[in-house]
């Protein structure tokens, strides 16, 4: 398959953008001989300099700089590359994409992406309801836009969780403690802020593809076996929790979800009951794990895109006990690479590398 | 013959004694006595037959060694670790 795929988020930092193992499972699938093109927002994100995994880059506008921006920056990286596929791996980033659709459309570049309604359902804010809509449990969860609130909920349990909407979680054990996490996160993240009841057990969570219909392209299950001071998986282990994968499934079939996302849930091992955390409309940074498990889950996200059928049996069985554990290298970065995506903020390598592109 | 629980079935166990659980992603190791016990498990042998193998396999000293209180805390150990469920009994 000759594609020309971009993808985002390749800020391979110590808490990782999604987008260079998108990009390595694509290149690790043997039927992919594309180009990819790397979507970066600073100078400094590793993903540029990765030139095993990314032939060439253009930098993008932050998503607070407004859909046109993004749509004219698209309309010129076309212009330059020929995109045959999109595939956007940020939270931040996703409203921009998906009101970019039309434009996209017009470009003739391909997308898998969920609809702002899908995207708006799945949000943290909206969790409880989601819950009651594909029968999830779901820990008890208040929206907070003022911290008057908080000591208004004499019914929570401690402790709690204080998330922002995008991210971060900070562990409050009583009620002056998630005052300080409410100031804290509105500080970084900014309004609304979520208290969640603290849930027991293992985290479990699954990588996956909804086809839009309500099926679901493939899933797999992974336990974190080695975490960061940040509380981000730095080693995993594929495992088949038949509660995580059928959560899953019911949250597909609810709300039709279309691309890849990545759920979240809490399991006690004694009970064997879940609790679904949270649902993240995007690869996660460890979903290479389902291409070496034998599912790869961002190359049929590609097809799909691309507008190609995928059989969901070619992704329904992985094999369960596949490990990963990250490694952080140094990559050597000449200055003449740096120079240019700094002053043309683009970095085209793909003549030198493969003519025939 | 006992029933073998789904996840008990499931388990992936090597000859030196490396087991893997595919439903929760644990590991553990074991002995050669209780590699024998699990594959007797996962066979839904009865106790009797377990104790049978057992002796037939190891050097038991009568006496001295209680090959069903043996088996009864293996067993334990599976509860423990979810491998069977807490209800579990070996006939």
């Amino acid at each position: 398959m000759k594609l020309t795929v971009a993808i985002t988020g390749i800020n391979a930092t110590d808490n990782p953008g999604p987008g260079i193992t998108v990009a390595r499972a694509l290149r690790a699938h043997p039927d992919f001989k594309g180009r990819i093109v790397g979507l970066a927002y600073d100078t400094l994100d590793p993903g540029i300099y990765a030139s095993e995994m990314i032939d060439d880059v253009f930098l993008i506008p932050y998503p607070s700089a407004g859909v046109e921006a993004l749509q004219d920056r698209l309309r010129y990286i076309n212009e330059r590359v020929h995109l045959d596929v999109i595939l956007p791996t940020l939270d931040s980033e996703l409203p921009n994409f998906i009101a970019s659709v039309k434009v996209l459309d017009e470009l003739k570049i391909g997308h898998f992406m969920p609809t702002q309604e899908q995207l708006d359902l799945r949000s943290k804010q909206h969790l409880v309801e989601l819950g009651e809509r594909a029968d999830l449990p779901v820990p008890k969860t208040k929206v907070v836009n003022d911290v008057s609130e908080i000591f208004e909920f004499k019914d929570l349990k401690y402790p709690v969780f204080v998330k922002g909407v995008f991210y971060g979680a900070i562990r409050a054990t009583n009620i002056n403690e998630a005052a300080a996490a409410f100031y804290a996160t509105v500080a970084k993240w900014g309004l609304p802020v979520l208290i969640q009841e603290a849930t027991h057990g293992d985290e479990i969570d699954v990588v996956a593809v909804g086809d839009g219909k309500g099926g679901l392209i493939g899933a797999v299950a992974m336990k974190k076996t080695f975490l960061t001071d940040k509380g981000k998986g730095w080693a995993g282990i594929a495992v088949r929790d038949p509660q995580a994968l059928d959560a899953t499934r019911r949250f597909v079939e609810a709300t039709k979800w279309r691309g890849p996302f990545e759920l979240e849930v809490m399991k006690d091992e004694a009970t064997g009951e879940i609790n679904v955390l949270e649902i993240n409309p995007r690869f996660p940074a460890w979903c290479f794990l389902s291409a070496g498990a034998g599912a790869n889950l961002p190359y049929a996200c590609t097809l799909l895109a691309a507008g190609q059928s995928v059989n969901p049996e070619d992704y329904s069985t992985y094999e369960a006990g596949t490990m990963f554990v990250r490694i952080a290298i140094d990559q050597i970065v000449s200055l003449k690479d740096f120079q240019e995506i700094a002053t043309t903020g683009e970095l085209i390598r793909t003549l030198a590398k493969n003519p025939e592109l | 013959m006992n029933q073998p629980q789904e996840r008990l079935k499931d388990l992936a166990v090597n000859d030196s004694g490396f087991v893997f659980d595919p439903y929760s992603g644990a590991t553990f190791s074991t002995n050669a006595a209780g590699l024998k016990i699990l594959a007797a498990l996962k066979d839904g042998e009865p106790r009797a037959n377990i104790a049978t193998m057992l002796r037939d396999t190891f050097e038991v000293i009568e006496g001295e060694n209680d090959i069903d209180r043996d088996i009864d805390e293996f067993v334990q150990l599976l509860k423990r670790n979810y491998v069977v469920d807490s209800d579990f009994t070996l006939e």
